[in-house]
């Protein structure tokens, strides 16, 4: 390796040349717009109650229906895409920096600090994130500040293994050596050049985890430990439409299936972003 | 009488990748064929086609016949070369520290060829076991039955993995490099045991090395391949006194004798071609000292040069 | 090997006590007053002194810490706040409920998912492999509890074989079982197929078809015991995940257990509670980790050898 690894502009672009990436990327495309311009693209406000046109099915004025208070569900879907991506990214997105701030010095200092900070990714790393994520907000309580955090912590032992191992196996490469002999410093050898080869598996790493910390978010919200209403979650509307399975079936099924179809999306836009970096082997090692 | 093991001008293919080019050879009752070659050369494709299972690897037989005890193994049923496997051809591989199953214990891998291939019950394919691993001088043959593979060195485990090979009372013993992973004290005990494998048992050899000297040691017929053909065949002394072909007598000139000086150990330069790059004509002109246009151009046939010796070159030596 | 085991156990009590630290610590990083929020409101001023007393909630941290564990490990894990029972009744009732759920769901993806990963093995890039393979990717991409309500909805409500929620039959307990099973099902078949193929690769197979065993043979007899291997450590390891599932399934049908205690009084603030259901979540997945280790020395004899 010659230059820092980084994700290359063409990567991501790439990974949409294969059928299957295309398709995933597509749909996040929309999720991810859909979430932005939410007000410009909802028919109707996400709170606007209106009890006389409760429980209607999927028609032409309300194409997915309508839920017990009589809420437009397209727009609370996409308000709600909005909700759960917004807390989901930024949760991961810390996890990540925090993540790779702990794993970097820990591979980096070794010595008793490693091992402390081993020790405690051992233990995490076999709780089930849900479990992890349920204790946090039993602390800090419901809502989106509590849910944030409980999923940065939740996949912080991930991401904190995945940039150790890699900066460890990184270290030893002959690269290091020659740019050592060149006589490049401590912190040119992390910043310049084993920081910014890491960048690449843990980036698509986090990206997985952005479809798992999706069903997480949407998980704590259908525990009603989520957004707090009014504020529309996939979750919270999964939760409300479980009692109204038999009479309004449509308030449950919209929001799960977008995201099954979101996270499936993820899942195969990554394993195509993989093939386009070519990382398998390194992901593998890392994880 | 028939040859035992019969290869006709045998090509073999990995995918698009012709791999054998027309090998023959053949191996008597009772005796040793060496087939000797550098890495690359062929010779492990020529054991696998032999036994039937180039599948395995991807591979198939795309020419030529491979018969056995002169019936054609090509137009049998799975099932009926299966009933070689094990029973009339037995196979010894290259490595014995990854040949035995690391989960099942010695004696259990041994016992399952009697117990498939001759119908002895438990108690008579153990006896039978322990009475071969005897005859292999493996001391306290009943606790090493007992043990895991982890525990045996690796002269005892190409030991055990011969005594596989023997429990089905093969006529036709294939082995591959049998010798390339041990240390050199324990590789000539194991030529031993394969010496009077033939000499007690009347076991017919096949032995794939890279190692002139073994062949010059034990073998009755050597066939030399190189770069995916048969470059020389024929009987052992014949040709070790006088090798036909550039490429065996350069093999012969490697093996290290005892009264050689200092620094005088002998190579062959250049490297085995790969399947990508083979050498137009001849394979070997590359590194040939006799090498001629006529040999880069036109592929040599096999010649007859003496009763039961072939060559296929276009300057043998010993001939105009 | 028994040393081992004991050394694995003792190994396990650092993880229980630095879990606990933890669990305990939720009551003090809440905002209130622990004894506000461990009392009903409005409690008289006796219940509270008393509260005061009994868990030293006036003594530095660590001294309540030390009481705290020391209940624990006695049985009393404290009393109920909505409830007014202890929390160990609840717990007791709420135990068989889960173990039975997560332990049907735990044996449903072993073996339909050794079973498919083999098929899919076997018939490596043939229309089988891809269509199980296909089945997998869903499956695991899947929210779990949208799976379940799905379930629900089809064979509950529309198709009414099965109740839709409570436990008051076997039948109540297939469409849960479903739920995790088939997620927990695509892992297992996944992991299965690459250890099969991994396996199938190895040298000694070559020599279990010189010696002429049926392709079929080595393939179920050996290979499947290599493959299986890595499918316990896996499985030993994600029983935190089958009981995450349990979790959740539970409040999806509304069915009694630990889940649905956990998740109920995490929303009406009953604390100890909480706590006791958190603690023994946390065990469970120890144990799951300890049975894993156990199951990988019982069956690979190179890894008896190197404990030994």
């Amino acid at each position: 390796m010659s230059a820092p690894v980084l994700l290359r502009a063409p990567a991501p672009l790439r990974a949409l040349r294969r059928p299957l990436g295309a398709v995933a990327g597509a749909w996040l495309g929309l999720v991810v717009l859909a979430a932005v311009f939410a007000p410009l693209l909802s028919p109707y406000g996400y709170d606007i109650q209106a009890l006389k046109e409760a429980y209607q099915q999927p028609s032409a004025a309300h194409w997915l229906g309508t839920d017990e208070f009589g809420r437009d569900l397209l727009t609370r879907l996409i308000y709600g895409a909005r909700t759960s991506l917004s807390v989901s990214a930024t949760a991961i997105a810390v996890s990540v920096f925090c993540g790779m701030v702990l794993g970097a010095s820990a591979a980096w200092f070794g010595g008793w600090f490693d091992r402390a900070v081993t020790v405690v990714v051992d233990l995490t790393w076999s709780f089930p994130e849900i479990l992890i994520a349920l204790i946090l907000v039993a602390i800090i309580g419901p809502g989106t500040t509590g849910t944030m955090i409980a999923i940065s912590v939740a996949y912080l032992a991930q991401f904190t293994r995945l940039t150790r191992s890699q900066i460890l196996t990184l270290k030893g490469e002959t690269f290091i050596e020659a740019a050592r002999s060149l006589g490049a410093g401590n912190g040119q050898i992390l910043f310049r050049h084993l920081l910014p080869n890491t960048l690449a598996p843990v980036l698509v790493s986090a990206m997985l985890a952005t479809g798992d910390a999706i069903i997480l978010e949407a998980t704590l919200g259908f525990f009603g430990l989520g957004a707090q209403p009014p504020v529309p979650s996939w979750g919270g509307m999964m939760s409300a439409g479980s009692a109204l399975v038999f009479k309004a079936p449509w308030v449950i099924l919209f929001p799960g299936l977008t995201v099954a179809i979101t996270v499936v999306a993820i899942n195969l836009y990554g394993d195509a972003l993989i093939a386009a970096l070519d990382i398998k082997s390194r992901l593998r090692r890392g994880a | 009488m028939t040859a035992l093991l019969e290869i006709e001008r045998i090509e073999v293919a990995i995918g698009t990748l012709r791999l054998l080019d027309g090998i023959s050879l053949t191996v008597d009752r009772g005796k040793i064929l060496g087939l000797v070659g550098e890495s690359g050369s062929g010779k492990s494709l020529t054991a696998l086609a032999a036994l039937g299972l180039l599948p395995l690897i991807g591979g198939r037989v795309t020419g030529g016949a491979v018969r056995f005890d002169g019936q054609d193994m090509g137009t049998m049923s799975d099932a009926q070369r299966r009933a070689l496997r094990g029973r009339r051809i037995g196979f010894v591989s290259q490595n014995p520290m990854t040949a035995l199953d690391p989960v099942q214990r010695i004696g259990a891998q041994i016992d399952i060829v009697s117990r498939l291939h001759l119908g002895l019950n438990r108690a008579e394919a153990r006896k039978r076991t322990l009475e071969l691993m005897t005859q292999l001088r493996i001391p306290e043959a009943a606790a090493v039955a007992e043990s895991w593979p982890h525990q045996l060195s690796g002269g005892m485990k190409q030991r055990i993995v011969i005594a596989m090979a023997l429990a089905g009372d093969p006529d036709l013993i294939i082995a591959d490099e049998p010798t390339t992973a041990l240390d050199v004290t324990v590789q000539a005990q194991i030529i031993q045991i394969l010496g009077g494998l033939v000499r007690d048992r009347g076991v017919a050899l096949l032995l794939i090395t890279h190692d002139m000297g073994v062949v010059a040691q034990l073998c009755d017929q050597v066939a030399v391949l190189y770069g995916g053909r048969l470059a020389e065949e024929g009987p052992a002394a014949p040709i070790f006194a006088a090798p036909a072909h550039p490429y065996t007598r350069a093999l012969i000139g490697c093996i290290p004798q005892d009264d050689m000086a200092k620094g005088t150990l002998r190579g062959i330069p250049g490297a085995v071609p790969g399947a990508l790059d083979f050498p137009s004509g001849c394979r070997f002109h590359p590194r040939c000292p006799r090498a001629s246009d006529l040999c880069r151009s036109e592929v040599p046939v096999l010649t007859r040069q003496g009763p039961d010796h072939i060559v296929a070159c276009h300057h043998p030596e010993g001939a105009a | 090997m028994l040393s081992w085991l004991i050394r694995r156990v003792l190994m396990l009590i650092p993880v229980f006590l630095a879990v606990s630290v933890v669990i305990f610590s939720i009551l003090h990083f809440i905002p209130g007053d622990p004894i506000d929020n461990l009392l009903k409101i409005g409690s008289s001023p006796t219940a509270r002194a008393e509260m005061e007393a009994r868990y030293g909630l006036d003594r530095p941290l660590p001294v309540q810490y030390g009481i705290w564990l020391s209940r624990v490990v006695q049985g009393d894990l404290g009393t109920a706040i909505v409830a007014r029972r202890p929390v160990a009744d609840l717990i007791v009732q709420a135990l068989p409920h889960s173990l039975r759920l997560g332990g049907l769901a735990l044996l449903f993806s072993t073996v339909v998912g050794i079973g498919l990963g083999v098929v899919a093995a076997l018939n490596r890039d043939r229309w089988p492999d891809r269509a199980i393979m296909g089945g997998v990717l869903l499956g695991s991409t899947m929210p779990g509890f949208w799976l379940g309500l799905i379930l629900m909805l089809v064979f509950s409500v529309w198709l009414g074989w099965f109740p839709v929620s409570g436990a008051r039959s076997w039948e109540s307990l297939v469409l849960p079982v479903l739920t995790i099973g088939l997620g927990g099902t695509a892992l297992v078949t996944r992991v299965t197929r690459v250890s099969m193929i991994e396996a199938a690769e190895r040298d000694f197979v070559l020599l279990l078809h010189a010696k002429g065993l049926s392709p079929l043979r080595i393939q179920l007899r050996h290979v499947l015991r290599h493959a299986l291997m890595p499918v316990v450590t896996i499985l030993a390891l994600r029983i935190g995940w089958i009981l995450g599932g349990a979790v959740t399934v539970e409040v999806v049908f509304a069915r009694p257990g630990l889940g649905t205690l956990l998740i109920k009084s995490l929303s009406q603030h009953d604390y100890p509670v909480v706590q006791a259901c958190l603690l023994m979540l946390a065990m469970a997945v120890m144990l799951g980790t300890l049975l894993g280790d156990v199951l990988q020395a019982l069956m690979d004899p190179r890894v008896r050898a190197a404990l030994a």
